[in-house]
Formats: C-alpha cells, sequence, structure tokens
C-alpha cells in the first residue's frame, strides 16, 4: 500500500535555529499519527510543512503521492488543517465561517449548505449557526475549527494541538468525534503534549526531541520496550537510593532518580511487585506507588524529566 | 532581493479573497460607508460653501467646484489606502485570516492580491459616491466626465497596493501613523485639491510633482470640466506604471513577511 505521506531528510531551518533537524517518517492510510513533544520540539514545524504553510528547507515531502513543493495546491485540496490558533473569521458567524470556507475549494453553494449543516450537527454547533464567533466559548471556537477543517471531506486531517487549553468536558467531546471519523477512512495527523490525548487518539506516535523523531511505533510496544510493564514510584530521600539499589541489585532493574521520587521499571512477564514491596518495607520511605506504564513515563523517559523551558 | 521585484503568481481563486471581504463588508457597510465618506462630503460642503464663500474665482471656477472633482478623487485613495493598511494588517494579525486561507488551495499570492482587490473595490465604492454627490450638487459640465470612474479604479488600485506595500513592513497599528501622517496627508494636502500649485515656491511644485495623487487631481478637473489635454493619457500612464510596480512587489512582500 503507497503511503500517504513519505517524509525523508526533512529539514526546516529559521536563520541559524534548526527546528526540524532531517526526519524520515511514512504515515499510512487511516493511520492515526501522533507526533510527541515538549514545546520546542519541532512539532509544529513539522506539521506546517505537510500543508505548504512553511516551505521546507531540505529533503524530500510527498503526500499523496504528490510533491509540496510543485503540487501544494493539489494537496491542499485534499487535506484539512486544524491549527493551533483558532483562526476563525472573526467578522462572520459560525454558518459563514463553514460557507465562506468551502468556497476556498470551489465547493457548490448547495452542496456547501449540506455539509455545513451536516457539520454543525456533528459538532453540536446547530444551536450556534447564527451566532458571531466571539460569542462562542473555547470548545465551541476549537469544535468549529474542525468542523472547517472537514468541510472538503479531507483524505488527511492535520491537527495541531487540538485541544490544549480545553477543560475536559470540552475536550472528550473532540476526541469522541475524532475517533468516529476513524470509521470513515480519515488519515489523522496530531501533535500534541498530552500524553492522555495520543494514549486516546493514535495508533502510531513519534516522540520529537530538539528537531528530532527520538522514537517511533505503536504507544504499545514502544511501552514495553523502553519503560516496560510497570511502574513502581518510592517517595524517598535521595540518601536512600544506593540502599534501595543494593536491596534490588540482584533484580537488574532500571531506576530512575527524578526529585523527590525514584523510579523503578518492572519489565512484563514478572510478578516482582510483590517481592519489591516487600524488600522495600523495611527502607523508610514516604510513599510507594504501583502503577501500569503510560505514555507517560515513555515521554518524560525519552525526552527527559527536566522541565525545559524554551 | 531579487524575488521582490518579480511578478507574482496570482490566480484566479483571489476573487474568493475578494468574495470574503465582501460579504464580511456587506455586514457592516452603512457604517463603513459613514467612515468613507463623511470625511469628503464635508470638505465639499465646508470648504466648498463655507471657505469658498470668502475667496474669489480660482483658476476660474468657484471654490466649490475648484476642489470637487479633487475630493472625488481623495476619497478613493483614503478608502483603498484605510482598507489596505488597518483592514488587511488586522485580518492578517489579529484574526489570523491569511493563515485561515492558505490552508486552503488558495496561496498567498491570492489572498494578498485578493485583499488588494477588495481595496480597490473600496476606492472604487468611495468615489463613485463623491462622484454622484458632485454630480447632484450640479458641478459636472461635461461629457468627458464618463472617464472619472476608470479614474477612480486606477487611483483606487495605486493606492491598494501601495498601502499594502507599506502594511508588509509594519509591526504595530500605531505604525501606520508613519504612513499616513508623513504620506498620505501630505499628498491631499499638496496634490492641488485645495489650492493651485503654480503659483506656490519652486520647491513646493517640485514635490507636488513627485506625488501621484497630483496627476490624478489634474486629470479629474481636465475631465469634469471638459479641457482634456496631454495630461489625461500621460497622467495615467503615470499613475498605472506605479500601481502595477507596488501591486507585484507588495504581493513579494506580504509572501516574504507571512510565509516562513
Amino acid at each position: 500500500m503507497q503511503p500517504i505521506i513519505l517524509a525523508k531528510n526533512l529539514t526546516k531551518r529559521f536563520g541559524e535555529l534548526t527546528a526540524v533537524d532531517s526526519i524520515d517518517f511514512t504515515i499510512h492510510e487511516q493511520d492515526y499519527f501522533g507526533f510527541l513533544g515538549p514545546n520546542g520540539a519541532g512539532k509544529t514545524s513539522t506539521i506546517r510543512m505537510l500543508y505548504g504553510f512553511s516551505p521546507m528547507t531540505a529533503g524530500q515531502l510527498k503526500i499523496l503521492g504528490l510533491d509540496i513543493r510543485t503540487a501544494a495546491r493539489r494537496i491542499k485540496e485534499q487535506i484539512g488543517v486544524v491549527s493551533q490558533e483558532n483562526n476563525l473569521d472573526t467578522d462572520l458567524t459560525v454558518l459563514e465561517n463553514l460557507l465562506v470556507y468551502a468556497r476556498y475549494f470551489d465547493i457548490p453553494r448547495q452542496e456547501a449548505r449540506r455539509r455545513a449543516g451536516d457539520l454543525m450537527a456533528f459538532m453540536q454547533l446547530q444551536a450556534k449557526e447564527k451566532s458571531r464567533v466571539e460569542q462562542l466559548s473555547g470548545g465551541m471556537k476549537r469544535r468549529l475549527v474542525l468542523a472547517r477543517a472537514l468541510i472538503n471531506k479531507p483524505k488527511i486531517l492535520l491537527l495541531d494541538e487540538p485541544t490544549t487549553g480545553l477543560d475536559p468536558q470540552a475536550r472528550h467531546l473532540i476526541w469522541q468525534r475524532l475517533r468516529s471519523l476513524k470509521s470513515g477512512g480519515t488519515a489523522m495527523i496530531l501533535t500534541t503534549h498530552y500524553m492522555e490525548e495520543a494514549a486516546q487518539l493514535c495508533n502510531r506516535v513519534a516522540v520529537m526531541d530538539a528537531g528530532r523523531i527520538i522514537a517511533t511505533g505503536t504507544p504499545q510496544e514502544m511501552i514495553r520496550e523502553r519503560v516496560g510493564a510497570e511502574v513502581l514510584e518510592l517517595r524517598i530521600t535521595p540518601e536512600l537510593d544506593a540502599q534501595v539499589l543494593r536491596t534490588i541489585a540482584d533484580l537488574d532493574l532500571e531506576t530512575e532518580r527524578y526529585g523527590d521520587t525514584l523510579y523503578l521499571y518492572l519489565p512484563e512477564g514478572h510478578a516482582l511487585a510483590k517481592v519489591l514491596t516487600d524488600r522495600l518495607m523495611g527502607i523508610n520511605h514516604s510513599e510507594m506507588i504501583h502503577r501500569q506504564a503510560t505514555l507517560e513515563d515513555l515521554f518524560l523517559r525519552l525526552t527527559g524529566r527536566e522541565l525545559v523551558e524554551t | 532581493m531579487n524575488d521582490i521585484f518579480r511578478i507574482p503568481s496570482v490566480s484566479w481563486r483571489c476573487l474568493r479573497v475578494w468574495q470574503r471581504d465582501r460579504d464580511a463588508y456587506m455586514k457592516f457597510f452603512k457604517l463603513s460607508l459613514l467612515g468613507n465618506l463623511g470625511d469628503p462630503i464635508l470638505y465639499l460642503v465646508a470648504m466648498g460653501y463655507g471657505l469658498g464663500r470668502f475667496l474669489n474665482q480660482m483658476e476660474g471656477m468657484s471654490y466649490l467646484e475648484f476642489i470637487a472633482p479633487g475630493l472625488v478623487i481623495s476619497s478613493s485613495m483614503f478608502a483603498a489606502s484605510f482598507e489596505c493598511t488597518y483592514g488587511s494588517f488586522l485580518r492578517m494579525i489579529y484574526m489570523k485570516t491569511y493563515d485561515a486561507i492558505i490552508a486552503t488551495p488558495l496561496s498567498i499570492e491570492d489572498v494578498v492580491a485578493g485583499d488588494i482587490l477588495w481595496g480597490t473595490t473600496k476606492g472604487m465604492i468611495s468615489g463613485t459616491i463623491m462622484f454622484a454627490v458632485v454630480g447632484a450638487f450640479g458641478l459636472i459640465d461635461s461629457f468627458w466626465a464618463v472617464g472619472i470612474p476608470l479614474l477612480i479604479v486606477l487611483v483606487s488600485f495605486l493606492f491598494a497596493s501601495l498601502s499594502m506595500a507599506a502594511t508588509s513592513f509594519v509591526k504595530t497599528f500605531e505604525a501606520f501613523n508613519y504612513y499616513i501622517t508623513l504620506f498620505l496627508t501630505p499628498m491631499f494636502f499638496f496634490s492641488g485639491v485645495f489650492f493651485p500649485l503654480n503659483r506656490l515656491p519652486d520647491w513646493v511644485s517640485v514635490f507636488s510633482k513627485l506625488l501621484p495623487l497630483t496627476y490624478a487631481v489634474e486629470i479629474s478637473r481636465a475631465l469634469i470640466y471638459g479641457k482634456p489635454s496631454w495630461i489625461v493619457p500621460v497622467g495615467s500612464a503615470l499613475l498605472l506604471a506605479p500601481a502595477l510596480f507596488f501591486f507585484c512587489v507588495s504581493v513579494n512582500l506580504m509572501k516574504r513577511r507571512v510565509i516562513q
């Protein structure tokens, strides 16, 4: 099967700064692909190159078999974009936003009205049809941006941090809608720094850091391989680390100290939790948490638990 | 640098942007018209009737007659300029309309060209209404005045393009003061709208010869009062050339600004 997106040595430089540093990735039909990474990792720069907003500095980028440098218009006809900022047309109402946007795609007026009606229903915006954009809540604005991105029935949907800044209800509604698009066969590429979002939506993820893809795969595989099945969090003073490590030396576990916590990563298929808790009970700690490994652990293991402000 | 001066590839799709701007305008056009036309009509009445009472004939006509053609033309200049400065800047920076549109099959060139076409249209709306007002005052005495709408198109297109070029450099709303106070307003006063230029000190008439509005005002007077001369074709060429030049340059400059 031909990939819908094929990127080779994709590079983006802004003057001295290399935002995207020669990355490769392949995305297939019906993939729900997530770019994860801290702020400044190059996620937004990558997605902006995908819709021709930002010209690539070097490399190769084919979307739906077309070269972005020569066929941007034909590519853009077939994709939908939810950009990081809500760039709705504040001069217009909800319905007008959809109709005017449809016109950019040369969708005939009758058809545009039909699609706008369907999309407003799908996104629970019918009651707001005649409202101006300023009158909408944050969640409604985001839903309208998403509705607008679907007006041309895109083969690929690009979402740059689709739910950042939304409250939990608003976020879950958008996730539900995005999941329901899967059955329609739309591929989806999103950037996020919410691990829960990636876990909810993506079947494949690429973790980016400092302009590079540092790992890629399905979330489950990557967590299993690079983190383990379970995590034991031990709140304990750093002075006791050495004692803990001696106690568990024979188990050959990966460990990591960050802040007030010592993390122990438990591989799959071993009933180590019981053994560990028994042994660690004797050492003075304030709290012990035993839980499933998550995408968050993977992300933090790969990009470092330090908070990097950029 | 070279890519600033080349001919941009603009497609017919720029009309989609023009339609968008028109649709947004139609929602508030009464308010917008008041802003565009209040000033020139006030100038016509206050200066023409008010100041005109105290003045003898100017260049063989009443003061009202003298200033009417220039006010038609300058109303186009201001309407086109405001649209492609404040209007376009608002859409580009605050509303992010440009960003939203270039995610569709339209290119940034289409978007900027569409906005310039819309600015041109705004200038045409103002100029045409002012032309009608001047006609209602009974000030048009020549068949040659049929050329005025074409002149209005030309002036509107020139100032829409010029203003868009200014907008491509502007970082804040306040910075438009430079363009408006140091360029448009002096042009309004020193291009022969309100007084003849030939009896002023040499440096003033040299300065005024550098202002495109000067030619437009001369042409408008020649047409409205039926005294066509070489100024009509030559002046038109002197308006068209910079209009085309600044159209290309402004589209390229805006592309450089928006696409990074």
